[in-house]
């Protein structure tokens, strides 16, 4: 059978079994549409958190930027597993205990003020949007490239899905979904792997393979460092960001991951104190299995990438079969090669040795063959000596024909990324369209409205919001890319610290709360905002604070917001009596029950 | 239940906090960041300890924190009847 048709087959077939799950799960009430009715066991709670949490990026772009930044992709791969760790400890058995339906929820009941409530509100649906534009992008590209559709054709296909599933069944629908979405993504992801470990380092545990020897009994790693030291890169386990910026970056990763609305709604919907803990562990584990196994992936698709392509005739590798993948992927545009001094091979030089980016911008093809065959560009080239352009998506997506492997693993892996897209959609848009029906429409401007009305607003809000999404997929603002910085420095530099506080300083007040919220947020802002859109040119190191990048701001807007909301608390009265004493009940577990009814 | 065992059980909770993520802060800011030189002298195998840290070490063990504060917590629940029935 051919790709094509088995990728109809399988992703046929998996969406088949999420629209059948949606249908079994249809939510009949608000808890249920908000928290799925508060009754998720632990491990399923697990796997539906690590497939909210992998989005597109994760499963197709995460182990083709480690591979591209060595040591320094670390960030990472810290970046977002440390955060489980806070958020078990910290954060999930407490909001668990406090028992409402959303993260505005609490920062309005606990701080006693509709104006820390919309603050909450409006950072949720922004940080949500900001995430979902991608996700969508990202089921329109993976249609175009498996299934050769129109992208649009692609994004419009994914809304239908994640809108059957998501206004049907809310949060209950897309909680099993999401389990069986994680079940389709890691098979998908770790198939392949385990081929290339094989292929590579002889072993199928892609984790140990990584620090295992190639058929020529060298270290792979050691191997890699060599290489690409030779070809003008960095060494691959050195990296070459300042220490303070991978430092600051890993904090912000960790805390806004932490800080995300769309995870901490996760753990809203287990029955128990106890179910919260260790369902964070569970989500950790299956979080880790991938992210144990990317670094592996960057490093063997790197290695082959390099000893294939390398100063090789581009004729010769037309034609052999087992390296006729650099057409197919070619055709694609994530592949490109400008043959600079016309000898007929592939120059691969990273900076240190007058390499750089082969040409101006992404690959634009003439209609014409070049001299070797290979597909003729009309970009501008510049003046230095390296021929290769290459896409990192490429070092997911072409693994299984790298390793030659069967149809229906290619067909997997197209199943793989639509079920990471998916995934991450459905449950942004669900704390867009719970923001907009519960913490607005209910707790704000109408509280008398009935359970029946709340409920049809809150299909509504899904509705429109995936439309929404849907739009931004279909004509991405240019600045998709700036602004994931930006989802995680305010979710860090906002959410994280006044919740924390919430819970652990019984002192802590609304003055407190909104002014560090606010410092937080604006300092952040501004930064990110100066740094990428008013003054791009001076985004460098010479110009950053302490030498800190945007992407790793958020860690000194949070150490502004915790001060912030310490020195003016202080400084101000207490908190009223009953608030204390909520904050006394949250901390320990008898009594959670249900989640409250309002 | 009477206030002063509400706090022993809040205050045992909070050492199990800070033992646990001062392991959180060591084996990922410490091992894989701060001192990832020095430590990418040791060799494990093919790997340099700094940086199997930061690529690999600094997850599995954030994966056995959560667990153990989990059995820790369930423990201490039960010890201080605050468990959930």
């Amino acid at each position: 059978m051919s790709v094509q048709l088995w990728t109809y087959l399988i992703v046929g077939l998996t969406f088949a079994l999420y629209i059948a799950i949606a249908v079994w799960a249809k939510a009949g009430s608000t808890k249920e549409f908000y928290v799925a009715g508060a009754g998720v066991p632990p491990l399923m709670n697990g796997m539906a958190t690590a497939a909210d949490w992998m989005s597109a990026a994760s499963f197709i772009s995460m182990a083709g930027l480690i591979s591209f930044m060595g040591y320094d992709g670390s960030v990472y791969l810290m970046g977002w597993t440390g955060g489980y760790v806070l958020l078990a400890l910290l954060l999930a058995p407490y909001l668990r205990k406090f028992g409402k339906f959303t993260v505005p929820d609490f920062v309005g009941d606990r701080y006693y003020s509709n104006l820390a409530r919309t603050v909450a509100v409006i950072s949720a649906i922004f940080v949500s949007f900001t995430y979902v534009a991608g996700q969508m992008r990202g089921v329109g590209v993976v249609f175009s490239r498996f299934l050769e559709v129109d992208i649009n054709t692609g994004i419009f296909i994914g809304m239908g899905i994640v809108f059957f599933y998501a206004v049907l069944g809310g949060m209950k629908g897309i909680t099993y979904t999401q389990v069986a979405q994680y079940c389709v993504l890691i098979f998908a992801y770790m198939v392949p792997a385990i081929f290339l470990s094989l292929m590579i380092a002889g072993t199928p545990i892609p984790q140990i393979g990584l620090g295992g020897a190639g058929s020529d009994g060298v270290y792979l790693l050691d191997k890699l460092d060599g290489l690409s030291q030779q070809l003008g890169f960095a060494a691959y386990t050195n990296g070459s960001k300042p220490m303070i910026d991978v430092f600051m970056i890993t904090v912000a990763l960790m805390v806004g991951t932490a800080g995300l609305p769309h995870v901490i709604v996760r753990f809203f919907t287990v029955p128990k104190v106890r179910d919260a803990r260790i369902s964070a562990g569970w989500a950790l584990l299956f979080i880790a299995l991938l992210y144990t196994t990317a670094p592996a992936i960057a490093t063997f698709a790197r290695i082959n990438l390099i000893d294939t392509v390398s100063d090789k005739s581009y004729a010769a590798l037309a034609e052999n079969p087992k390296t006729q993948w650099l057409q197919t992927w070619e055709k694609t545009g994530l592949l490109a090669w400008m043959d600079k001094n016309e000898d007929g091979k592939i120059q691969y030089l990273g900076p240190n040795a007058n390499g750089g980016a082969p040409f101006e911008g992404k690959p634009t093809f003439t209609d014409g063959v070049g001299a070797s065959g290979e597909l003729m560009l009309s970009n501008a080239p510049t003046d230095n000596a390296n021929e290769l352009y290459i896409d990192r998506d490429i070092m997911v997506l072409a693994n299984p024909e790298i390793g030659q492997l069967p149809n229906w693993v290619i067909a997997l892996v197209a199943a793989g990324g639509l079920a990471a897209a998916l995934s991450t959609a459905a449950g942004l848009l669900l704390v867009i369209s719970t923001s907009v029906s519960h913490d607005l429409i209910k707790k704000q401007i109408n509280p008398n409205i009935s359970e029946g009305a709340e409920l049809m607003y809150a299909r509504i809000a899904v509705a429109v919001a995936i439309c929404i999404a849907g739009y931004f997929g279909i004509n991405p603002p240019g600045f998709v890319a700036q602004v994931v910085a930006f989802a995680f420095g305010l979710a860090a530099s906002s959410f994280f610290p006044i919740i924390i506080l919430g819970i652990f300083s019984k002192r802590m007040n609304k003055e407190g709360a909104i002014a560090g919220m606010l410092s937080g947020l604006v300092f952040t802002a501004a930064y990110i905002i100066y740094f990428k859109f008013v003054n791009p040119a001076a985004n460098n190191p010479e110009h950053w604070f302490l030498g800190i990048s945007p992407e790793g701001i958020g860690t000194i807007g949070m150490v502004i917001n915790f001060v912030v909301s310490l020195v003016v608390s202080r400084m101000t009265p207490e908190p009223p009596e009953e608030i204390q004493e909520l904050v006394d009940s949250l901390r320990y577990p008898k009594g959670a029950g249900e989640a409250a009814e309002h | 239940m009477e206030k002063a065992k509400l706090q022993e059980y809040w205050k045992i909770n909070l050492g199990y906090l800070v033992g646990l993520l001062v392991v959180w802060f060591v084996v990922s800011y410490g091992f894989g960041i701060l001192l990832v030189e020095p430590l990418n002298a040791i060799r494990l195998g093919g790997f340099k300890l700094g940086f199997w840290f930061a690529q690999q070490g600094s997850i599995y063990v954030f994966v056995l924190l959560i667990f153990v504060y989990v059995t820790l917590m369930n423990k201490l629940d039960k010890k201080f009847d605050v468990h959930e029935e």
